[in-house]
């Protein structure tokens, strides 16, 4: 592997007595795309803001091609498009003059940007609104515009905090294709997120985040592959009478976890293991089949789920 | 039934209930709306009465301003503006944010309470408030000697008739208009300002010319404040003028609370 | 590597400065293109207004003034002071509420420090447009009063640089205090404390009629020295006093700069 853009060495982040961040380590390679998979308050954010050199840290490492944000801001952020989580687009502008203005920020020259201008509408499939102001726009839309502005430097790394946290459904698949593009062309895009699916849609290698520590890292696939099974079965017997059975079904699977309102049993065959529990005459009111998820390496790593 | 509501109770009280809602949040800014209505005042006060004051005695004396010492002409205008500004906060902003911000208005009329009644609520929270400020004003005048204690406590309910005749037409205009962005800006710079210097604050009407003097004849600071100076100090206003002032300043209270209770029950029932 | 990064690397921007801070005057014209004219408008109306008022009607009850030795008509007098405050309200209106809205409400600043933008870009762009602001004002005014025939002498022109400086005063030290406010509670005071200056510090009268303590105080007044030093050229009667009033603002401008720099780093940089 060449030298990694980003290598993070003991990252550290104290916030008066609270530690953000405790210690972490990693590398991100050139044209990778890389994950912060957490719950909300795991330390993703503050990382990100580190990595963006808006943010100081309390001890530990940071390189960003070869240059340590801290010491090196302005020349850091040159090389990096920002998506931060909330918008922060300038409402008092169009479209196109967002796309205009950021690039000014970054003191581009006005024909540089007008071309990349009409490039990036297209991308954000914004070319109709170009003239509208940004209050306007949809939630999907503004999103698709702050990643469109990020990308007028042309940086080296995106960096996105939650992309599609507080999305639709829709527009939240109008949006990982278009990071999906960006990926192929070779862009080196981190991310942070809460969401599983959007971890498992776009991210080669990830780091499972919780309280400030990274618990693993690997591929998406590699982490389930390693800290779950191949498939879930999920059943529900009704509240009161899920802990009742637990004890004799925790028999049946290799692992199982208890939650609220259902059971999760691992196995490498679920509907084997759905014939095992009617055969012993438990018959769970919903019972449900699907493939290990990161939610559920996430649930093996810290007993807990993601979104709660 | 008994829900602990008592539904004719509110339809005779609902004012009141939104009146005190109102006061209640109006005292989490108490510190700045004391400061605002009590403080400006006296900076003109003691500014323009006591500074100019003195160029003015130099200059015509008290010839122009019918024997009044400069302080005292400029004191009853003084007291009568701070109720105008105090009664415009207090409609103005309550009512473009019950509609528009936060919808309170909406919420409110969920409830038995009427469209009418939250118009006349915040008017009588706004009015409240000026009955507050005017009277710890007052008695600053009496303590620095500015007026003497007498007729002139006819000067409160002057300036809160003046404050509340023009609040009465703003909460309507309040209510009407859809797009505020620059209503603040239009009201204060381009009404309350002309207003609060052409009216015949600092210096009689009659010596402006002739063109501008119409501003004050429909000006509510210009009634509440020629009302004011005959309370105070026997100005020379005939009985017939006194009588134009009042019914010109009730006449403003009358149509601008029907227009604005109607214009509130019509809104909120969109 | 990419145009930003070759920009980076070819300046030699520090934590602080891209030198960069024209381009948020671009950014501030882009804004302004599509907002409406209304403030600006209304914001020029004001002073005018108080020029009407205050010169012809109390021009009225005052007469002439003297002033530094000379003897003036009263109309006269005020006009210079009344630019000087025109220069000030322009400048602070979009050193604190514009500012205050782009920290606080629509985190145009938090943005803007995520590129390779530094706080001192920041500082110094938004103080320019804030001057420039200032500048169309006193531009206007200078206008309305020549048509009046209220201009001594070719003279006035320097006080439009004068007034330049002025603003950039208060815009500098408007910014960096509104940098530490956090609510509107809190911006409400800066009104408060506005206007006692603005009628103390000798626009519409001589502060000699005070007493010479009270003297003292308005002399150390920023806004006093303002005033003075856009009289001063704007009779043409400049002496050594006028260094005192440049140094004053030149050193307002440099602590405002420098406090509203290390405040954004604080904020957004730390």
């Amino acid at each position: 592997m060449s030298k990694p853009l980003i290598s993070v060495r003991g990252l550290t982040k104290v916030f008066g007595d609270f530690t953000a961040v405790n210690g972490i380590n990693f590398d991100v390679a050139k044209g990778e795309s890389f994950g912060l998979l957490g719950p909300n308050g795991a330390g993703k954010s503050t990382t990100m803001r580190i990595l963006a050199a808006t943010s100081t840290r309390t001890s530990g490492t940071v390189e960003i091609l070869d240059k340590d944000p801290e010491k090196f801001g302005p020349l850091v952020r040159a090389h990096l498009g920002i998506v931060p989580q909330e918008d922060n687009l300038d409402g008092e502008l169009t479209v196109t003059e967002n796309l205009f203005i950021y690039g000014r920020y970054f003191g581009l020259p006005k024909k540089f940007i007008k071309a990349k201008i009409e490039e990036l509408l297209e991308f954000a499939q914004l070319e109709e609104k170009r003239d509208v102001k940004v209050q306007a726009l949809s939630g999907g839309m503004k999103r698709r515009l702050t990643i469109a502005r990020g990308l007028v430097s042309e940086p080296d790394i995106l960096l996105l905090d939650e992309p599609t946290t507080g999305l639709d459904p829709q527009a939240r698949h109008i949006l990982w294709d278009r990071l999906f593009r960006l990926k192929e062309q070779g862009v080196t895009l981190v991310l942070t997120t809460h969401f599983m699916d959007e971890a498992e849609q776009l991210c080669d290698r990830l780091v499972v985040m919780d309280k400030g520590a990274i618990m693993a890292e690997g591929s998406p696939q590699g982490l389930i592959k390693q800290y779950s099974s191949k498939e879930v079965l999920e059943v529900r017997f009704g509240s009161d009478r899920n802990k009742e059975v637990a004890p004799q079904l925790s028999q049946m699977c290799e692992r199982m976890e208890t939650l609220p309102d259902r059971l999760l049993m691992y196995t490498e065959d679920g509907e084997k293991l759905l014939e095992q529990i009617a055969a012993a005459k438990l018959h769970p009111t919903t019972s449900l089949v699907r493939r290990s998820s990161l939610e559920d390496v996430f649930l093996r790593l810290t007993g807990r789920t993601l979104i709660e | 039934m008994n829900t602990g509501i008592d539904v004719p109770q509110i339809q005779r009280y609902g004012a009141l209930y939104i009146a005190s809602a109102r006061l209640k949040s109006m005292s989490k800014w108490k510190a700045i709306i004391a400061a605002v209505d009590i403080g400006n005042p006296l900076f003109y006060l003691i500014a323009v009465g006591v500074g100019i004051g003195v160029l003015v005695e130099k200059g015509s004396g008290t010839s122009g301003t019918n024997g009044i010492k400069y302080i005292a002409f400029i004191a009853p205008a003084l007291l009568a503006n701070s109720a105008i500004a105090g009664v415009m906060d207090e409609t103005v902003f309550p009512t473009i944010e019950g509609f528009k911000w936060r919808k309170l208005f909406f919420a409110q009329n969920a409830t038995p309470i009427t469209g009418r009644q939250i118009a006349l609520g915040v008017y009588l929270s706004a009015l409240c408030r000026a009955i507050f400020s005017v009277s710890v004003y007052y008695l600053l005048l009496i303590a620095f000697n500015v007026v003497e204690f007498g007729s002139s406590i006819l000067l409160i309910p002057i300036a809160v008739l003046g404050g509340g005749a023009f609040g009465a037409i703003i909460l309507y205009a309040a209510a009407k208009i859809e797009k505020d962005d620059q209503f603040f800006n239009i009201l204060g710079r381009l009404v309350i300002m002309p207003m609060f210097l052409f009216s015949g604050t600092f210096f009689p009407l009659s010596s402006m010319p002739i063109y501008l003097q119409p501003i004050g004849w429909i000006s509510p600071l210009w009634h509440a404040t020629e009302l004011g100076r005959e309370a105070a100090f026997d100005y020379g206003i005939s009985n017939l003028m006194v009588a134009v002032h009042l019914t010109f300043l009730s006449t403003l209270v009358a149509i601008g609370i029907t227009l604005s209770m109607r214009q509130f029950e019509r809104r909120l029932a969109k | 590597m990419s145009a930003a990064v070759e920009v980076a690397e070819k300046k030699k921007s520090s934590a602080m400065y891209a030198g960069r801070p024209y381009v948020l005057l671009e950014r501030g014209w882009l804004a302004f293109r599509s907002s409406t004219w209304i403030p600006v408008v209304t914001g020029f109306v004001e002073p005018v207004l108080f020029l009407l008022a205050f010169g012809y009607g109390m021009g009225n009850l005052v007469g002439d003034v003297t002033a530094g030795g000379t003897t003036i008509d009263y109309t006269l007098f005020i006009a210079p002071g009344l630019l000087a405050n025109s220069a000030m309200n322009g400048a602070i209106y979009d050193s604190t509420w514009n500012v205050f809205w782009k920290l606080n409400e629509s985190k145009l600043y938090k943005t803007m420090l995520s590129t390779p933008l530094g706080p001192l870009d920041i500082a110094l762009g938004e103080i320019s447009w804030a001057l420039i602001r200032g500048l169309v004002y006193s531009l206007g005014f200078l206008t309305v009063v020549t048509v009046l025939g209220l201009t001594p002498s070719v003279w006035a022109l320097l006080a439009i640089p004068a007034a330049s400086l002025v603003a950039f005063g208060f815009a500098s030290f408007g910014m960096a205090v509104t940098s530490y406010f956090k609510t509107y509670q809190q911006m409400g005071f800066i009104n408060i404390i506005l206007l006692p200056m603005t009628l103390f510090s000798g626009s519409l009268y001589p502060i000699s009629v005070y007493p010479d303590w009270v003297e003292k105080i308005i002399m150390v007044l920023p806004l006093w020295h303002g005033i003075e030093l856009v009289r001063a050229f704007w009779f043409g009667n400049i002496t050594s006093g006028v260094l005192v009033h440049i140094a004053y603002f030149v050193a307002m401008i440099a602590a405002g700069l420098f406090v509203t720099s290390r405040r954004l780093r604080a904020l957004f940089l730390r």
